[in-house]
Formats: structure tokens, sequence, C-alpha cells
């Protein structure tokens, strides 16, 4: 791979590339699932492939192939650099980027269990066993149980002199229960929602999960929720479970602080961002207990946002985004750094894959833990406490969010007294993290993975990684989307 | 029209030749081949100029081996000798892994499948220059009118292709051009998207235009308290909202109780007026005539006069109830089964400036974001308007509108739908492009407001 990589930056360089990277990958897969009693799905995919991107008479010009061979990455260095030729024409301005040292390096993801050398056989049972642990219950109507495993190895080569090899492992697994009972769907998800947990971690991740442990609770409380009062309508104290609060930290200020969306990149699209450049640093967004960074880097923990260097050869770092409170950072890449006289990228330019451009994407964006023991977060006379998302939604500059759970409980000092069904909650962004008034010890920080994060055009998915403890909010308006 | 060169039926067939070849010698007659093919490239433009200019292609080989009422899929990019033989072999042992399943059908049998052309040669080799020149021109007109542009302008081609052991050939390619835009101005935005397989039916200027008229019209929002109005959807408004009810139009989804039409089939759940359709052939659509199976896809009356009529069978959910497939099955095996791919609104013949006119007071919504269903049963969804959203008094268009959340029951939407537009192909964000009518409709809920 390095060879072929070196050889496309070779063809490009050569055509008149003022600057150029080039990302050859080959990427492994496995997913697999059962639904009430059955294998649903068995499959498993390979690709690999070469992305090239260049700067050519100022501007950006990107092709992948997955023609490897040397008239085919021929083809696509020249295409990359036509491409970026005839976009000069409407460009005002030459690219310019932060400047990067070269790296010449090799990193390989922990993983103490291959995922790839258990037989499918033993994970199929797993996800069986788990099945049966739902369906015992005889009012889940849906059993759905997944897995899932990739491995990315890709080599990235850069005109500036860098080679890097990584290789990162992913696993993920978890399971729903539905229960469809007097026209009424209800849906208990373990370990979380949207497939479950996913960390960078070899099969010990499903091993740590307990997953046909929690089955008879899940199970039960999914049909229970059928029987529960509706959540009430109106503004109350909120405690949101890790979970939750994971895409609630993803939606509300993982993309906020995308630095091309606040610059205009992704306005047709993904939109913009109400932290214009004026608030950095000025900006009081959220209460002075709430300190959140972007960490990639492999201290962090195994998040689906940790890596050694980003998809433009910049290692990995840990930006402070919250700190007390205040607002002080964005995400940046090499060109968006310069365009804000920032000495370098905070190396956050992730691709999906070998055939996309890499973009500024969230890597892992955690609340730090907080100081108070998980009791004093429900000591309070009354709250309801949120478990695992079920929908969310916030508008194109994200201030106006509304967040669905699957769960809730009515807190009345500091003990749960009832089950609530069809818990939602909604709010301004930064009023809403101002009311943070208590956030849990590092005991119940996990950090969570969110697999299916869509920012770009063409639309990239990708997988973000989000610490968090649950936490405490004032006076939320709560039960809106059902009034 | 022309054909598309990324994939010809010749290479199909080699490549199934080789794959099954390598079946038989390990002992499995049965064998499905899917082939994919695309070339595609994008150009995108903010603040004015491009900053993003992108191009990839990459074909992929799926293989299904069926072994005794067991199957699993493989895939790879790598089309060598080698690689086909490693891909069969995996695909084998993994289905060697499984449980029998009593209900796995056995192979499509080869079945007649109506051709349809939607390869445009003009689409498949615009070049970037053609792209870059377009959207040079697109962004003037925006500048024009003194805003800022950002947007996107994509072409491409794709080839898709199914072969079986049993006979069963299906191959479609296609075209598709795309062009979407939003103006922005200091305290407004405006959008607008069209999409065809003939790249000569997008006008991009005509959308750079509507884009800008709309950021004017809507500049210095006025604020409206939220509450339950008369609105008027714009088609992009009205795809993105409805698109999520079509999953729900499946046997499978039904059986398995998730859908909203458990135990609606049949009754009187929308207005009578509303009908709608799942139909391939529609001139205004695009995809190919036959499903993952390489089953033929049949026209289906989803929704006739307001209530509920057909659903889509995968072959396997047809065997259970023991009806006739209809052409909407996934790739086996997994756990969706089938779902309507090629909806068409039938439309009425009120005209947006009418539907605006004869609206004492309500809401012009261009369109909708961030769409999330908030109860399934029910089909309440929430999402923001975005880029457009207009106070009509009187019957005109008195001021644009700070952007509202919504939280509105789609089935209650289509009990108020009091008029409708003709039906056009409709491109948004959250859904499959549908062929759908600007609606008029009462009683829409808007629950909060945002910020601008």
């Amino acid at each position: 791979m390095r060879e072929l990589a070196l050889q496309a930056l070779d063809a490009a360089v050569s055509l008149g590339a003022s600057y150029a990277d080039v990302r050859v990958a080959h990427v492994r897969n496995r997913a697999l699932s059962t639904k009430n009693g059955r294998v649903g799905r068995v499959a498993a995919a390979e690709s690999t492939g070469a992305g090239i991107r260049v700067v050519a008479s100022g501007a950006w010009g990107f092709a992948a192939s997955d023609d490897l061979t040397p008239a085919g990455l021929n083809a696509a260095a020249r295409l990359a650099v036509d491409i970026a030729r005839a976009g000069a024409a409407a460009a005002h301005a030459e690219v310019v980027l932060a400047p990067q040292d070269a790296h010449v390096a090799e990193w390989v993801s922990p993983c103490r269990i291959d995922p790839f050398s258990v037989s499918v056989e033993t994970q199929l049972a797993e996800l069986l066993r788990v099945d049966a642990g739902l369906r015992a219950n005889p009012g889940v109507t849906l059993a759905e149980a997944s897995m899932e495993f990739t491995r990315d190895h890709q080599v990235f080569v850069s005109s500036l002199g860098s080679v890097i090899d990584q290789t990162r492992t992913l696993s993920g697994a978890g399971y729903t229960a539905h229960s469809f009972q007097d026209d009424e769907i209800q849906q208990r998800s373990y370990p979380n929602s949207f497939g479950g947990q996913h960390q960078l971690k070899g099969y010990e991740l499903i091993e740590e999960l307990g997953l046909a442990d929690n089955a008879a609770r899940v199970a039960e409380e999914a049909v229970a929720l059928h029987y529960a009062p509706q959540c009430p309508q109106g503004r109350f104290h909120l405690i949101l479970g890790s979970g939750q609060l994971a895409l609630q930290i993803h939606e509300s200020i993982g993309h906020p602080i995308e630095l091309d969306r606040v610059l205009g990149s992704e306005a047709n699209y993904a939109g913009m961002s109400f932290l214009t450049l004026d608030k950095l640093n000025r900006l009081r967004y959220a209460s002075e207990i709430v300190n959140v960074v972007c960490d990639a880097r492999p201290e962090h923990g195994p998040g689906l946002g940790t890596f050694a260097f980003d998809d433009e050869g910049v290692p990995s770092q840990c930006a402070p985004i919250v700190t007390a409170g205040l607002f002080t950072g964005y995400m940046t890449s090499r060109e968006t750094a310069a365009s804000i006289g920032a000495a370098r990228s905070n190396g956050t330019m992730r691709a999906s894959g070998w055939n996309r451009i890499p973009l500024i994407r969230m890597t892992n964006v955690s609340l730090q833990p907080g100081a108070q023991p998980l009791d004093e977060v429900f000591d309070v006379d009354r709250a309801i406490y949120m478990e695992t998302n079920r929908s969310w939604s916030i508008d194109d500059k994200r201030y106006n969010f509304q967040f669905g759970c699957e769960i809730a409980w009515e807190i009345r000092n500091g003990k749960r007294i009832r089950m609530l069904k069809n818990p939602t909650y909604s709010g301004i962004s930064t009023e809403f993290w101002n009311s943070c008034d208590a956030i849990a010890g590092p005991r119940h920080w996990t950090l969570w993975g969110v697999p299916n994060c869509g920012k770009g055009q063409p639309e990239q998915v990708i997988g973000t990684g989000h610490g968090a403890s649950p936490a405490r909010f004032r006076d939320v308006a709560i039960g809106g989307a059902y009034a | 029209m022309n054909r598309s060169e990324l994939l010809t039926q010749e290479c199909c067939h080699d490549v199934f030749e080789q794959a099954l070849r390598a079946a038989r010698a390990r002992g499995v007659p049965d064998f499905e081949v899917t082939l994919r093919a695309h070339a595609a490239a994008l150009t995108r433009f903010a603040n004015n100029v491009i900053h993003q200019n992108v191009a990839e292609s990459m074909v992929e080989l799926e293989v299904r081996p069926v072994i005794g009422q067991r199957t699993a899929r493989a895939a790879t990019n790598r089309l060598d000798r080698g690689s086909i033989e490693s891909l069969v072999e995996q695909a084998i042992a993994l289905a060697r892994a499984m449980e029998p399943d009593p209900a796995l059908p056995p192979l499509a049998e080869h079945a007649p499948i109506a051709a349809v052309n939607r390869y445009f040669d003009s689409t498949a080799r615009c070049s970037p220059a053609g792209r870059a020149a377009c959207v040079a021109e697109a962004i003037g007109a925006v500048r024009e009118a003194g805003h800022t542009a950002a947007g996107i302008y994509s072409t491409g081609e794709s080839v898709e292709a199914l072969l079986n052991s049993n006979g069963a050939f299906a191959f479609h390619g296609q075209t598709m051009a795309v062009f979407s835009i939003t103006a922005l101005g200091e305290t407004s935005s405006g959008w607008a998207k069209g999409s065809a397989p003939d790249r000569n039916a997008l006008d991009p200027v005509g959308l750079a235009r509507r884009a800008a008229v709309k950021a004017t019209k809507s500049a210095r929002p006025r604020e409206v308290p939220p509450g339950r109005y008369a609105v008027v959807l714009e088609p992009s408004a009205v795809l993105d909202l409805t698109g999520s009810l079509f999953a729900d139009f499946s046997a499978t989804s039904i059986e398995d109780r998730r859908s909203f039409l458990t135990g609606r089939m049949g009754a009187q759940l929308f207005g009578a007026n509303i009908t709608i359709v799942d139909d391939v052939f529609h001139p205004l659509q695009d995809g190919a005539p036959f499903d993952g199976e390489g089953a033929p896809r049949m026209p289906l009356t989803l929704v006739d006069g307001g209530a509920p009529k057909e659903i889509a069978y995968s072959r396997r959910a047809a065997l259970r109830a023991r009806v006739a497939p209809t052409g909407h099955g996934f790739p086996l095996p997994n756990e969706a089964g089938e779902a309507p791919q090629n909806v068409v609104f039938q439309g009425g013949d009120a005209t947006l400036d009418g539907m605006i006119a004869s609206t004492p007071r309500g809401i012009l919504v261009s369109r909708l974001w961030y769409i999330r269903e908030v109860d399934p049963y029910e089909k309440i969804m929430t999402g923001m308007t975005r880029d457009g959203t207009f106070l009509v008094e009187n019957g005109e268009i008195v001021a644009g509108l700070r952007n509202f959340r919504f939280n509105q029951g789609l089935i209650d939407l289509l009990r108020n739908v009091e008029s409708m537009s003709p039906s056009v192909r409709a491109s948004g964000e959250e859904s499959a492009d549908m062929v759908v009518p600007a609606m008029k409709a009462g009683d829409f809920h808007f629950t909060e407001l945002t910020r601008f």
C-alpha cells in the first residue's frame, strides 16, 4: 500500500500539484444481526482504493479510484489535478494551509481479541442468546440484536514528506426489544439505541458489555412502558443518563464547533453555526462546572474518534472547547486554521473512506466528569430522569433542539418514584448548557460511540466519540412534542 | 441517450461465470451475483467560490450462495480472479456457519423485466469545466441579488446487475444530475434544488434565482408565536416530511408490528383526496426496474382515496403470505424485508399561488430540516423549517418569518389536506426523491421558535 500511495503522490506532483496527499486504504467489515429467533443479516465486505487530494492552480481537487494499477493511479491523479484547475476558474483566492511537520509513523489501535478471529458461529450464538432472553417476555413483539466489526488499514503520504500507516479496529453491539400493544409501540435498547455501544476495541468490547445479562430487564421495561403514565408537559429539572447526554453533546456542542460550518462550507446542506468568530473566548456557553474537550488522543480512551494522525497528517490532539463554561475553541483543519490565524490545525480532518475527501469531523467531543457523587446529582425535590435516545433534531444553526428518549422516571427527593413513557425535552443550546448544575464523577463516565454522524456533500457517515457522566439541568421544557 | 461503459453486460456475465465456477468447484450450485458500479463527480461551492471538487469511481461485487436453506452475503471491490475466488470461499464459509432458515426462498427464476432507459450521455460525460461554468453562472445570479451562494452540482452514472444460477439476469444503468443552491442574505436565506437523469432537464440559473428571491423576500424576518396554522408546503417540504411513511408499507414491517399500518390496512386513515402509488416506470421517477433479488418491480396502489390499500412483498414475505412478490425486496439476507422505492402522489389542479391566495392567515414553508420520528405508531414527526418561511395574510405573502420547530402527526396532516398542485419530481435532503405536489393543509402544529 505504501508503494501505491507514493506512486500516486509522485504522479500528482509531477502533473503540477503544489500540494498533494494520498490515502490508500483497505477496509474489512463484518455485520451480523438476529431478529425474532432467526439470523437476519450475515455480511462480510472488503474494499480497497486510493483517494488523491491536490492543490493545483491554487484550488482543491480530489479523485478516488479502486483501480490501483499504475495506469489507474495515474489517471486518478490526472483527474484530481484537472478538477482543481477547473475549479480554480471560480476561486477568488488561493488555498492557504497552516504549517505542518512531516511525520513518518506507524500506529495500531489496541485490540485484545481480534473480532475477525472469533467465529461467526460464536458471534451469532451470543446474539441468539440475547434474542431468547428478550423473547422470554411474552410482551416483546420484536427482538433485534446486532454486532458489527471493522478493520481500517490506511497509508497516508503527503508532499510534505509524511508517511503514516494506521490500523484501527472498531467493534459494536447492541439490541432492542419492541413491544406493540393497544395501538402503541414502545422500545428499550441496550446498552444504547442505534446499534448499542461502539468503540475502538476488539471483541473484548462485546465481552465487557454483558449483553445477555441485561436482556430480561430491558424486555421488562419495554413492556412496562405501556402501563406507565405519559411524561408530563411543563418545566422541570432534568437529569440525563450518559448515553442520552452523549448525543446532546454531539448535536449542541460537537456540530456547532466545526469551523468549516462556521465559515459557511456546509451552508447548503448541514447548515451553519451560531458560534460565529466573535464568540470565541467571549461566549458563556455553559455553567462554570462544564468543561468540554475535543480529544482524539489514545489516552482519552477507545473512542470512535481516537487515532494517532488525522486524514491530513496532523497528530491527534486535545483541544479545549468549553473551559469552566467559557467557549474556548473550534475544531479546525489546516485550511480553516490558517483562515483564522491559528498557528496550526488541531487535527480533526477525517474521511469516511478512501473514496471521500477529509472534512472537519468530531473526534471525541467529551464532557469532562464532574465532582458530584451520582446520589447528589439525583438529590433534588423533583426532576425527570431520562435514558436512551429515541429521536433527535436540531436547527441548522444549532440553537433549538428537541430530543425524545425511550424511558423516563419521575424523581422525588432523590428517589425514582414512577416510570414515565414518551419523554421529550427541548431548548436552546446555550441556555440548556448554562442550566447544568450537577455532573457525576469519573466512576460514572462512559465514552460512547455515535456510529452514524452525517455531514458533507456527497454525504459522509462517520463514527464519533462522546464521553459523559449523568448530569442535571434546571428548569427545562419537557413534553412539548406530545402537547 | 447512450449506454454506460462503466460495467458492460458482457463484463457482468464474465464475472458471474467466474464466481459460479468457483462456487460449483466448492460443491455449491445455487449462487447469486450482484454487481454495482458508479462514477460520480461533485462540485461544491460556498461563499461564492468553489471550495471542494471531487470525483470517485468504484465497482462492487456481492455474492450470495444458497446452501440448503442457508445463505450469507460477501462483498469486494476487487474483480481479479484471485479476489473473486477468495470472496466466493468466504461467502460459502459464512453461509455454512448459519442455522437453516426454513423461510428462506429459493433463488429467483428468470422473469422478463421491462426496460427503462434513464441513461443520458450528456450527464455521464459532463466535465469538471462544464460543472464549473454552470456553477459560476448560478453564483452570478445570486450575487446579482445581493446574496452569497453555497451549493453543489453533481453528475454521475451508475450500473446495477443481478445474475443467478437459476438463469435470472437483470441489468440497469442510469445517470443522475443534482443541483442545489442556498442564497444567504444578512438576515435570511433561500434554497432550491433539482435532480434529473438528464442534466439538460435542470436549470441551475433558474434554481439560483428562485433561491435568491426567497432570501430577498424573507429578509428581516418577523416573529409569530408557535401554534396551529394553515400551511402551504412546497413540494420539497412535502417530500421530506412524508417520505418516512413509506418504509411502513411493507409486509415484513407489518408482520413485525413496527409499522403504523399494523391493524389499519383498508381503514379510511387519510383524506379522500389522498391517492399514492409506487411506480418505477413513472416518467419522473428513477432507479432500477427490479429488486435486490432480481424480481421485477410491479406497480402498487399504496393509498387509494385515503385508505391504505397495497403493500410491498419481498419474495420471502410473499411466500409466507401466499401472494405474488411485488419486486420491492432488499438484497438477502436482511431484516427489513422490502419497501416501496418509487413513490408518486396523485396531485391536484391547484397552483402554489392559488393556495397562497386562498389563505386568510397561514405559513408558507419552503424547506424542512432534521426531521425525525417522535412516535412510530401515530407517526408524529419533529423537525425545523429552514431557508424561506413566510407569513401569509389575506392571500398574500406579507413577511419572512423566524424558523419554527414542528411536532406534527403525518396521519393528521394527510387528513387535513385542502388542496394540491400537480405532482413534480421533488428533491430534498431527508428522503429519496419522490413525485409529490405542493399541499395546503390546516392545523399544522408549530411548537417552538428558534433564534433566526
